[in-house]
């Protein structure tokens, strides 16, 4: 055999001439003995696609011949040869043709691939699992989520309420709210931010609505209601603390009255008919922060045509670049325009998100209240 | 969406003499309208001759695939149709290849005043044998075939993006391409394949009836003799061309062939009452 024959049969892949249809022409030893197949048996014989699995010859028909056909050549294809023992060889494929003649050969070279094969499905394993694991933990922050908000939007007989939540991109926060009767005609509402993000915020987050929950319904006030939650924040969880504000609403003749605490929460905003904004603002600290904190009422009334606007920090704090949304342009939003609720809420919401260019860095909790 | 926007989403190409019968052409599963560069310029001197790429394939914009859309034939058959009715296309010829013959007949289906004749080159109403239905596959092969592709070990490895990397703009066909046009994203691969291979159009098939050529050749593995006989069985009065080719693609690999097959259907069902003035009398 001449130097270069004996190079051809014993390169270090495997070397193929095939017709145009796959007719095999010519083959080194090397692959015959990888398919562990007789010379004589295949050259003249068999075609390329006899090699492969039957979704490898469909493959071969739909991207391998066109490719070759329309570009020459053919790169690093993926494809299992079936040796004559019946084995799956893993290999790499490239090959080349003169496009422009339909009767050319084709010169094919193939590369065992069996270790970049298992590593491969090792790495596709793996990937699978993250997905899982990610699709899994996506929803279990989803489930975690609807414990911090009421199922249902509330009703209430002579008040009209508007919510809108928007939780931070990308993970479960900390805002929370509620709306729960109280007695007849006297309601609850509650709204507040967790410290910190996450799983571990959002159980914080419902530990506090029910904790509230429960002292409102059996006859705190909200003041003796956000100093309860104290105790119980500065015993379970006294790492976390959380910002809050409650109102529990009593109807009257003429409207409602409103008596309300806070713990270190954003003031309200009061705005009455004539469009007169006016901040609310009870004195009182973080909830569950610092030692013996006091926490102050007030009480006020709200009759037809006001508005009561109750928010999380995610609308103030909202930051472009250095900048942050803060009270004025709160103000601003929610004294132009239609002052009914629904819109009041809508329009501040919008204008946070258009603020931060649709990135919400925490979340954005607003409440109104109006009476008709 | 504008119409240039569809348009352009599907990279819908232009040639021919825009004042002839119109001829559309749908590639099928595989690689995009690159295929038909060999049998495209057999038609450009007499007919106006559009291409396009299916969504998910060649240099269609990646916006244009939708896993819900394209789950099912029928989903591509709007796009077929949507391409029509934003180009102004009426009286059109589809020659679609392999599965895009079904998705063209069902297109006709929808909208049999704007396609009116079909060539359908390999095509298969059914992959998988439903005795005394011959379709060639094993349900085996099929579930092989997609559990291979699945795995990535059919095919390229990387994720490509149906549009062309690196290319500006892609060529109008006959220049040559340096990317490599038949790759696309192996998950779009993989269900694309699925809603091939597990289709079932037999009972459309019926329904067709308006002008239908059938090519098929000698030996596909994909659609074998058997699957074309029986399309050409079902549609009545239907036209079928045996072209003596190894493989899938005649178009491809005997394009004067084919395109003298498909030139004798144009002219023979060509209704003098609707040719264009343009035409030349047989």
């Amino acid at each position: 055999m001449t130097g270069a024959a004996e190079r051809y049969e014993q390169a270090a892949c495997g070397l193929l001439t095939t017709a145009p249809d796959g007719l095999i022409t010519g083959v080194n030893q090397t692959l015959l003995t990888w398919l562990g197949y007789q010379r004589d048996d295949v050259v003249g014989k068999l075609r390329l696609s006899d090699f492969l699995t039957r979704g490898g010859r469909i493959f071969l028909e739909t991207h391998y011949r066109p490719q070759l056909r329309l570009q020459g050549l053919v790169r690093e294809l993926a494809l299992s040869l079936v040796t004559a023992d019946g084995q799956r060889l893993p290999v790499l494929l490239n090959a080349v043709t003169d496009a422009n003649d339909l009767g050319a050969e084709i010169q094919v070279a193939i590369l065992d691939a069996r270790e970049r094969r298992s590593y491969e499905q090792e790495l596709l394993n793996a990937r699978r699992e993250a997905v899982e694991t990610a699709q899994q933990s996506a929803a279990m922050a989803r489930t975690l989520q609807q414990t911090l908000i009421p199922d249902l939007p509330p009703e209430i007989s002579g008040l009209t309420t508007a919510v809108v939540f928007e939780p931070a991109t990308g993970e479960v926060g900390g805002d929370f709210y509620d709306v729960f009767p109280i007695g007849r005609n006297e309601w609850a509402v509650m709204l507040g931010d967790v410290s910190g993000k996450g799983v571990g915020a959002a159980v914080v987050g419902t530990l506090v609505r029910h904790t509230i929950r429960a002292l409102l319904t059996t006859g705190d006030s909200p003041a003796q209601s956000l100093a309860g939650l104290h105790r119980v924040l500065e015993r379970d969880t006294p790492e976390m603390f959380c910002t809050i504000a409650v109102l529990h609403l009593t109807r009257g003749d003429s409207g409602w009255t409103v008596r309300m605490a806070s713990g270190g929460h954003p003031p309200a905003v009061r705005i009455d008919q004539s469009g007169q904004a006016e901040l609310v603002r009870p004195a009182g600290p973080l909830v569950g922060a610092f030692p013996n904190p006091k926490f102050e009422e007030t009480s006020f009334e709200i009759t037809s045509g006001d508005l009561l606007v109750l928010y999380t920090d995610g609308i103030t704090e909202a930051r472009r670049g250095s900048d942050q949304f803060g009270e004025e342009r709160l103000l601003t939003a929610l004294e132009a325009g239609v002052r009914d609720p629904e819109s009041t809420v809508h329009r501040l919401l919008a204008a946070a998100m258009e603020f931060q260019s649709g990135d919400l860095r925490d979340d954005i909790a607003v409440l109104a209240l109006g009476v008709p | 969406m504008t119409s240039t926007g569809l348009l352009a989403r599907h990279h819908v190409l232009e040639q021919g003499r825009s004042d002839g019968p119109t001829l559309l052409f749908v590639h099928g599963y595989g690689c995009d309208q690159s295929m038909w560069r060999e049998l495209v310029p057999h038609f450009t001197d007499d007919y106006r001759v559009l291409t396009y790429d299916q969504a998910g394939s060649g240099g269609a914009e990646p916006a244009a695939y939708d896993p819900a859309r394209h789950s099912t034939l029928s989903g591509y058959a709007d796009d077929l149709l949507a391409i029509c009715a934003e180009a102004g296309l009426r009286d059109v010829t589809v020659v679609g290849h392999s599965v895009s013959a079904m998705i063209a007949a069902l297109a006709h289906l929808q909208a049999p005043e704007v396609i009116t004749r079909l060539v359908l080159v390999g095509p298969s109403p059914r992959y998988i044998d439903e005795p005394p239905y011959v379709g060639g596959f094993s349900q085996e092969d099929i579930d092989e075939l997609l559990g291979s592709l699945s795995s990535n070990f059919l095919g390229w490895a990387n994720a490509m993006a149906p549009a062309i990397m690196g290319v500006p703009e892609q060529p109008a066909l006959g220049q040559e391409l340096t990317a490599s046009f038949c790759r696309t994203d192996p998950e779009i691969a993989r269900q694309f394949a699925q809603v091939t291979f597990l289709s079932d159009t037999r009972r459309e098939l019926a329904e067709v009836s308006c002008p239908t050529l059938v090519i098929q050749c000698t030996e596909d593995l994909i659609a074998p003799v058997a699957v074309g006989e029986y399309v050409r069985d079902t549609i009545a009065g239907s036209s079928y061309a045996l072209l003596d080719n190894v493989g899938h693609c005649p178009h491809l690999s005997v394009p004067t062939e084919t395109a003298a097959a498909i030139q004798s259907f144009l002219e023979a069902t060509t209704d003098p009452a609707h040719a264009d003035p343009g035409d030349q009398p047989q």
